[in-house]
């Protein structure tokens, strides 16, 4: 094993050897050849390693001579962060505060009330709400009172209070960002404000998919180029997609823009028209003033003889209505 | 209105709780998968890779046309997975015109990527095709040796990059003692050239020699391919400083242990206080219980007798 030449970087706690002075000739080595070299260098290299090894201190085993490893001299990443430290909830800075000390209690506990040793808490407990008989009167009770349902209720709201207190130290150590693993919190409905009796619904993937688009109308480009989120998908087109004519017109296709304009015209004419032209007004309006010229001309004829006598002839013309 | 919501059953907790951020880190696992087009090489590639590392790994099988890890937005969908499945490094493989047979291997903190080095595979010769004697196969989960050689590893900012993510990626759990007759296998990467590293797999061979120190051959057993790098993301610096970031250690003690002159090694065992409080409540015990202690001596008393008479008729 010659190593005098070669100084080899050795990390026994990765089982590396790494060996920075090794110069290969270069290419016109076949692939069986250069193969080959790897291999060997790779023996002499872990051969290196498996003397370093085999020279620890070693505890004989059932399955063999086991070896305590040093500490890898390569650090690596870690996978994931550090666990923060939890911030005190608000009984642990009261208790600091004061200089409470936190005592360990008894599981078992003698009860007054029943003469027996009960659990502290739990199934069978002490000062159990149930094992109280009788509840004596007091001067200060009101008449139409129940006692045990006070007790209750009491209960009731130190079990809720307490509750209200949890969740403000997780939201304070969500804040921290150090939740406990196993403890999630999930917002349920949105606060109630006010009289609100309507309970706004949770949004659907497709109702946020729309608001984006619609915010983003805001802008005067329209949202096309808005910064993305990550992930984000492309604005989808809604609504119809306009055509527009080509800017130069190819050979056999006539007129496109005459075709364009004059469609529009007739649709316009062909709406308005309704309102405009009535199409029986009209024609017995025609009708009704030919037959006025025809007679003016009958009459021009007759009474072109006699002028004097001819009294003022009244046209009666058809008071026009006009729509309103 | 924000719910607590915590697991409903021990089993739950558990694993959310493995999966938790720790001081001492569970052995990273891998995600494989693969993108729009594959080569048939790469096929074999992804799934040899996935054979090494049995237990800790991951394999994908559809593809995923959105993966794109060194664009901006095509990472979500790899961030998700490694959330999901809780994998710290990743092996992605793609083939195109551009870049044929390419594999990514990819590393995250806190299921975001961390860096990413793009190797191109050449030469793959899969474990079938080399021929070995099936008793120094190494086994699964086996702690490998690795050896490193070339200069360019140190001269080489990418060949650097790309020895510390192998180191990684195979080094399996990462354990305090090591059982030496356990050691079965050895990677062993050659920097060929300023590009390209040759990766071998071998399995060890303990032969005697005349010292304590036993010698090693290595035999060429699993997959071997060239990895020619074509392009790595190095980790940003902030980031790389948290992660890099060791947990403060303390040195073990040993309590309770100290040395005389005359005695010698010395130990102080204590007898911890008679817990009162704590014994269990006499008149709840099960086997206390009336009617099943009248139950059993009943049962007891018809038994006996059958059994008695038969011994006797056996024995006669």
């Amino acid at each position: 094993m010659a190593m005098e030449a070669e100084k080899y970087q050795i990390d026994l706690g990765n089982l590396m050897a790494y060996d920075p002075s090794h110069h290969f000739q270069p290419l016109p080595l076949s692939r069986e050849e250069l193969s080959k070299q790897c291999l060997e260098k790779g023996t002499e290299l872990v051969q290196g390693v498996v003397n370093a090894l085999f020279s620890l201190p070693s505890t004989e085993d059932l399955d063999g001579p086991i070896v305590r490893l040093p500490e890898p001299s390569m650090r690596l990443p870690r996978e994931k962060h550090l666990p923060r430290p939890k911030p005190p909830t608000k009984w642990e800075l009261f208790a600091k505060m004061k200089g409470i000390k936190n005592h360990k209690k008894d599981k078992r506990v003698f009860d007054e009330q029943t003469g027996t040793w009960k659990r502290r808490y739990g199934y069978d407990r002490v000062n159990d709400d149930r094992d109280v008989p009788i509840i004596e009167a007091k001067m200060t009770d009101e008449p139409g009172e129940d006692p045990f349902s006070k007790r209750k209720d009491e209960k009731k709201k130190r079990v809720d209070k307490q509750e209200k207190n949890r969740l403000q130290n997780l939201k304070q150590a969500f804040k921290a960002g150090d939740l406990p693993s196993h403890i999630q919190l999930a917002a349920t409905a949105l606060p109630i404000t006010g009289t609100q009796k309507v309970i706004p619904k949770k949004a659907s993937k497709e109702e946020l998919e729309g608001v984006a688009g619609m915010a983003a109308t805001a802008t005067a480009s329209g949202g096309k180029f808005d910064k993305k989120l990550p992930g984000e998908k492309p604005a989808k087109h809604t609504g119809k997609h306009r055509k527009f004519l080509p800017v130069v017109e190819g050979k056999g296709m006539g007129a496109q823009e005459k075709q364009q304009t004059e469609k529009i015209l007739n649709k316009l004419m062909a709406r308005s028209s309704h309102d405009i032209l009535d199409v029986d007004r009209a024609v017995t309006m025609f009708n009704v003033k030919k037959e006025k010229q025809r007679k003016r001309e009958k009459e021009v004829s007759v009474s072109s003889t006699s002028n004097k006598l001819k009294s003022k002839k009244k046209t009666f013309k058809r008071p026009s209505k006009k729509k309103q | 209105m924000m719910k607590i919501k915590t697991p409903k059953t021990l089993k739950a907790k558990r694993a959310l709780d493995k999966r938790a951020p720790k001081l001492v880190e569970n052995a990273k696992k891998t995600l494989i998968l693969h993108g729009t087009k594959t080569s048939y090489v790469l096929n074999a590639v992804l799934a040899q890779i996935f054979h090494l590392k049995k237990g800790l790994a991951v394999k994908f099988s559809r593809k995923n046309e959105n993966i794109r890890p060194f664009e901006s937005s095509g990472e979500t969908s790899l961030e998700f997975f490694s959330l999901k499945t809780d994998c710290s490094f990743f092996v992605f493989g793609s083939h195109s015109k551009k870049r044929p047979n390419n594999l990514i291997l990819g590393r995250m903190y806190d299921h975001h990527i961390y860096d990413l080095v793009e190797v191109g595979v050449e030469n793959f010769n899969p474990i079938e095709s080399f021929k070995y004697d099936k008793k120094i196969a190494p086994r699964q989960g086996s702690k490998p040796f690795f050896a490193f050689i070339g200069e360019n590893f140190e001269s080489v900012d990418e060949l650097k990059h790309l020895k510390e993510v192998l180191l990684d990626h195979f080094r399996g759990e990462i354990v305090e003692n090591l059982n030496l007759t356990g050691v079965d296998r050895a990677f062993v990467c050659t920097a060929i050239s300023s590009t390209t590293v040759s990766f071998k797999h071998c399995a060890i061979r303990l032969k005697k020699s005349g010292t304590s120190i036993p010698r090693i051959e290595l035999i060429e057993v699993g997959p071997s391919m060239d990895l020619v790098v074509r392009r790595h993301r190095l980790p940003n610096e902030a980031v790389k400083k948290q992660a890099m970031k060791a947990a403060p250690t303390q040195p073990r003690k040993i309590k309770n242990v100290s040395r005389d002159e005359v005695k010698g090694k010395i130990g102080k065992i204590y007898m911890p206080d008679q817990q009162v409080g704590g014994l269990a409540l006499s008149n709840n015990i099960k086997g206390l219980k009336r009617e099943r202690r009248e139950g059993k001596t009943k049962d007891k008393r018809d038994d006996h007798d059958p059994s008695k008479k038969m011994r006797t008729e056996e024995s006669q």
